[in-house]
């Protein structure tokens, strides 16, 4: 129980740490590399959270995949901190304040929920998180989104090599 | 909830979801704005698997499997779209987006 406790601390500490250094990193690629590590110990939280496949399946997605395309993106461009663009430290100022406000609200919002509402919740079944329960559910009650999800990866396909070759295409 | 407060989640959650935001507001790098964007979404998919933990429910983890999937798809598109944008005015500045129309 100490140690579950001690690893969330931890791992909230990392997450945090790192989501800050991405934003306010100036040079992007080590942005990008905050962010895989905010990937990791976010799939860490899941571990805890005893949801191991969407763990592997974050790491391999997020963390591989699109953290590579983004990197990769960003070496091809050339971006360093001499070309980044910025704005002005008002701005900056401001987006503090206003994100700092949607949080404060959030966090009453909770508070006020928390004093009318039960948070008992139901104790997880053994095979919670398991892969065959989530393949069941998968294939059976979300048979269609999932179908679905396919042609938003054909156009999604399509519309990125599209962009890619449109000087060759009007050509 | 045998193991933590589930309450801490709900912070957690809340804060990465606004430091996304804080970025979104701050930067002006069209990359940059889409790590903040994959950031909002990952606090989101978070609190998608607390809940589903609290409630012995997994049906949250459906729904993560689904926001990563069109967070990937986005992260394709988007890319195409800045490479091109690049291509033309030789700057990520989120400004030039403006040119988009028409």
């Amino acid at each position: 129980m100490e140690i579950n406790n001690f690893v969330f601390v931890l791992l909230s500490v990392i997450t945090l740490l790192c989501a800050m250094g991405v934003v306010l990193v100036k040079n992007p690629i080590h942005s990008g590399l905050y962010l895989v590590l905010t990937m990791f110990s976010i799939a860490g939280h899941y571990v805890l959270l005893s949801a191991q496949f969407v763990a592997v399946v974050n790491i391999i997605v997020y963390a591989g995949a699109v953290m590579v395309l983004l990197l990769f993106v960003m070496m091809l461009l050339n971006l360093n901190k001499e070309n980044e663009p910025l704005k002005s430290f008002k701005v900056k100022m401001l987006g503090a304040i206003v994100s700092g406000m949607m949080l404060v609200s959030m966090v009453a919002m909770y508070k006020v929920k928390m004093t009318t509402q039960s948070l008992a919740g139901i104790p997880i079944s053994k095979d919670f998180g398991y892969v065959k329960p989530l393949g069941n559910l998968l294939f059976t009650k979300y048979v269609f989104p999932f179908e679905l999800s396919s042609i938003l990866f054909l156009a999604a396909i399509v519309g990125a090599v599209f962009l890619g070759n449109r000087n060759k295409i009007e050509q | 909830m045998d193991l933590l407060g589930f309450e801490n989640y709900l912070w957690l959650c809340t804060a990465l979801f606004c430091i996304g935001a804080f970025g979104v507001l701050i930067r002006r790098n069209v990359i940059i704005l889409l790590m903040c964007i994959e950031l909002m979404l990952n606090a989101a998919n978070l609190m998608f698997i607390a809940f589903s933990y609290k409630w012995n429910n997994m049906d949250g983890h459906i729904f993560v499997f689904f926001s990563m999937l069109v967070a990937a798809a986005e992260v394709a598109v988007g890319l195409a779209l800045i490479v091109l944008i690049f291509r033309k005015y030789r700057t990520t500045d989120i400004r030039m987006f403006d040119k988009l129309k028409g």
